[in-house]
């Protein structure tokens, strides 16, 4: 053997694929109640919410914990059974 | 937005990773590579995070990771900060992030030795209170009276408190944090990074399956641990000792929030009766007696 072969692991997204497929309920943002503080943003294990001008949820990888619900100050997000 | 520039944008955590769905270390993780940023090294033991950083060929996190067996996390990655100093670099954290198994118990005689030594890592134990990744069995970490697979009726000892043990090697800086309050975690993390020498910060971190109870209560049981007391956040510098983030205004017991608050939301403490929620009340005024102690240690020395 002339080289060495390192067994190097690369930083991807969904290292275990789609992780939103594992959701029973959905967390829909209302954005007319949304006051925009990014406290589900903060909260969110998964980092499947993006903070942009509003919060915004990946729902490719969201898990459907449902912290974000849990924590919003104003219940602006509901949790819907998925179908 | 002001909190997204307090925490910053950049994820480091990537989405899609095998933490279960609301996983406190998760969390905790992702807030630790925040504050810390990509000049990061992580040392991990056998841990839930050894599965979380995710399967071959790919990875959740943007930082390099050492994958290292139970025991040989502090000796590690105190050999690789002496590499690195001698390389010139100090710019970079060499951070062990170890389960409370693998530090409490199995991982005790390195982090003592290289407390001991001083080397210049940062050795971040998320405690969630049973060796969860193997199937919850009890650990040294495990609060008196909580059920685990190995501990059917309850465990009969109390709490190991390790941020104390660990002070007593007269290391530059010891932190007890919360996934509950980020803000104090980061800026202990901050601080912690900005000292030389040896850094211990004991995270709490709550567990829904382990713990029993459902995934969007990981936060609020976090808080709770914090609001009743049973958790209690400080700093120690230098051998001072200093409450922080809402553990300050609790040193009056009054001001606590009922602990049965906190026993009630998991059912890990289903089984209790009232003589054992008596011992676990007169363990969390212990607890705060000897930290009260402790901050007055030099109030005694001045008299």
């Amino acid at each position: 053997m002339k080289e060495v072969l390192m067994p190097i692991a690369y930083p991807t997204k969904g290292s275990v694929g789609n992780t939103g497929l594992w959701r029973t309920l959905k967390p829909v943002i209302n954005y007319e109640k949304c006051t925009k503080c990014f406290i589900c943003w903060m909260y969110c294990p998964e980092a499947a919410i993006l903070a942009e001008d509003k919060p915004v949820i990946l729902y490719d990888f969201c898990k459907g914990c449902g912290i974000c619900a849990n924590e919003c100050p104003v219940k602006a997000i509901n949790m819907i059974k998925e179908v | 937005m002001g909190i997204v520039n307090i925490l910053g944008k950049k994820e480091i955590l990537m989405p899609g990773n095998p933490s279960c769905p609301g996983c406190g270390l998760a969390l905790g993780l992702r807030y630790a590579l925040k504050a810390l940023g990509e000049n990061t090294i992580l040392i991990v033991p056998a841990c839930c995070t050894s599965i979380v950083l995710g399967p071959y060929p790919k990875s959740s996190v943007g930082v390099p990771v050492f994958n290292i067996a139970f025991a040989a996390a502090a000796s590690t990655a105190a050999g690789m900060s002496e590499a690195l100093d001698l390389m010139g670099r100090d710019d970079i954290n060499v951070v062990v992030w170890a389960g409370d198994g693998g530090t409490v118990d199995i991982g005790i005689q390195a982090l003592s030795g290289a407390a001991e030594r001083n080397n210049n890592i940062i050795y971040i134990c998320y405690d969630n209170e049973a060796y969860m990744n193997t199937g919850i069995q009890r650990s040294g970490s495990t609060p008196r009276h909580a059920w685990t697979t190995t501990t059917v009726l309850g465990k009969k000892e109390p709490k190991k408190f390790l941020p104390l043990i660990v002070a007593s090697h007269n290391v530059p800086y010891v932190a007890t944090a919360s996934i509950a309050y980020p803000q104090d975690f980061i800026q202990k993390l901050k601080k912690a990074s900005s000292i030389k020498g040896f850094k211990y910060i004991h995270l709490h971190t709550p567990c829904p399956p382990g713990w029993r109870f459902p995934s969007d209560k990981t936060v609020e049981v976090a808080r709770l641990a914090v609001l009743t007391g049973v958790w209690i956040l400080f700093e120690i510098e230098n051998g001072r000792l200093r409450l922080t983030g809402p553990s300050r205004n609790l040193v009056d017991k009054r001001k606590r929030l009922p602990i049965e608050k906190y026993i009630s939301i998991q059912g890990r403490f289903k089984h209790i009766s009232k003589e054992e929620l008596e011992k676990i009340k007169e363990d969390v005024d212990k607890l705060w007696h000897t930290l009260i102690q402790y901050s007055s240690k030099e109030n005694i020395e001045k008299q």
